[in-house]
């Protein structure tokens, strides 16, 4: 299959970015500058990420819908806000995590945001899962990109008047050259910014007032950077089938709500889960020294006991060392446990630790 | 005098006497990217010709360092262990990684000169 290129390749070109293959799209990984210093850039100014390879799923309905996305979400849906975004999963029947997500509410249904990996076959679980009842649209007419840092609240509502209002993980419509964009305030860096949905036709023109306003391109490789640093998930290496979001120690995203009624998919096995505990759990693991523990290498404790495995591993540019995450027993997940990582054949010390690794409050917004 | 040639496996070799100082290009560091971790041989060890003799780490991937001569480790850089990104700054002189008593000195004939080198590397850069 010919790997597909996103609306704003021609830009990515012309800023000399290296490609790499990303989920069958040409996707950059860097530009000239390299990962350390558009790492830094995103976390001192403001940097802009494509993202136009993920999925933009709108489902329309009405209060039927959020009675079946109830069944399928383990989301207060009823109380979620005209606006306001969540952060969930599409889990199987027994809790596996087949894809992370972002949901918001908009006014004629709900807008998901899907990992490119995953977009076609979540559609195809959705749609099976919704009866084919109502419309779902993966639209691949709209771009996506964040803008992510301290300097972008006041860059972006430079071009896009009033955006500096919006709360975190809440959007709302504006206009850009009369055509509608989708504004939220998130993203997945760690820092204040925004994501933006827009016509295809416009992300470009949208891009480069950006760059023109002190935003600079930031590519692939500095994202998995700078998501890491925050402590956030990647789905594929920190998240998959065999991971249900309790093990993921990403209980704070199930609705207690839900949990009490229990009438989701993979309930049974989350409320067994948070009743009795896990057998394996995610925690952060700070290698002592400089040496990069990365994803498979193997967990020992003290005792040369394997307990677990790296999930992502890299250099964190703002910690100034090696940052990573893995899944270890839960007997050994207490903060500040001595491990010993495997790196090409020699154990090297570390430690549990709580994430983030980088910690940055995230703006609430003005109101 | 001395005498620089270079590897297929992007390393650079200077020999003065029967003293090799040992490298990676700037060709190399270009395709790596930020270079934030280097692991060197230990001193006094021995190194045998395309043998591993290093590492060094991007924040995407790690990659081998190759020892393009045989020898005894004399000494290593340790400027580069504590802050890698001296690599992509000077690779070519003062980021050297290694320096080797040379055990063969004919093991130097089958490497590149400098404008062999660079048509090699451009053809290899696709």
């Amino acid at each position: 299959m010919e790997t597909k290129k996103t609306s704003l390749y021609k830009l990515h070109q012309d800023f000399n970015a290296k490609f790499v293959e990303f989920a069958g799209y040409q996707m950059p990984i860097q530009y000239s500058e390299g990962i350390v210093e558009e790492h830094k850039f995103t976390r001192n100014h403001s940097g802009i990420f494509d993202v136009s390879h993920m999925g933009q799923l709108f489902i329309y309905g009405g209060d039927e819908l959020i009675i079946d996305l109830e069944k399928i979400f383990p989301l207060d849906l009823k109380n979620l806000k005209l606006n306001h975004s969540k952060y969930s999963f599409l889990m199987d029947k027994d809790a596996g995590i087949q894809d992370d997500l972002i949901i918001t509410k908009i006014n004629e249904g709900f807008l998901i945001i899907l990992n490119a990996a995953c977009k076609d076959n979540d559609f195809k679980i959705l749609k099976e899962l919704l009866n084919e009842k109502y419309k779902m649209v993966l639209d691949e007419n709209r771009s996506l990109i964040a803008i992510q840092g301290p300097k972008s609240s006041q860059i972006l509502n430079d071009v896009i008047d009033r955006v500096k209002d919006l709360n975190f993980m809440s959007g709302n419509w504006y206009l850009f050259y009369n055509q509608k964009i989708y504004i939220t305030r998130s993203g997945y860096t760690g820092e204040d910014g925004f994501e933006i949905s827009i016509p295809n036709n416009l992300v470009d023109k949208l891009t480069r007032e950006l760059i023109d306003k002190g935003s600079k391109l930031v590519g692939l490789g500095a994202r998995d950077t700078l998501r890491l640093e925050a402590g956030l998930c990647l789905y594929g290496h920190d998240l998959d089938k065999d991971k249900t979001p309790v093990e993921a120690n990403l209980k704070w995203a199930i609705s207690k709500e839900r949990i009490s009624k229990g009438d989701f998919i993979g309930s049974d096995t989350i409320i067994k889960q948070l009743n009795n505990g896990v057998t394996k759990i995610r925690v952060g693991i700070k290698p002592e020294g400089r040496v990069i523990a990365r994803e498979k290498t193997k967990i020992f404790n003290q005792s040369d006991v394997h307990i677990g495995e790296i999930t992502s591993g890299t250099f964190g540019p703002s910690v100034n060392g090696p940052v990573a995450m893995g899944y270890v027993e839960n007997k050994f997940s207490e903060k500040n446990t001595k491990v010993f990582l495997e790196v090409r054949g020699k154990k090297h010390i570390g430690s549990i630790c709580s994430l983030p690794f980088y910690k940055k409050s995230y703006v609430k917004g003005s109101n | 005098m001395s005498e620089v040639k270079y590897s297929k496996e992007h390393e650079w070799i200077k020999l003065e006497g029967d003293i090799a100082t040992i490298g990676i290009t700037k060709h190399a560091t270009e395709m790596l990217g930020d270079i934030v971790f280097a692991e060197l041989p230990e001193k006094g060890s021995s190194v045998e010709k395309d043998g591993t003799a290093g590492v060094v780490e991007s924040t995407k991937a790690a990659s081998d360092v190759y020892t393009p001569v045989s020898g005894e480790v004399l000494d290593t850089n340790q400027e580069i262990v504590d802050d890698p990104s001296k690599i992509n700054q000077d690779p070519e002189n003062n980021a050297w990684f290694f320096k080797l008593k040379i055990k063969d000195k004919s093991e130097m004939d089958s490497l590149m000169n400098k404008e062999d080198y660079d048509k090699f590397a451009k053809e290899s850069n696709s």
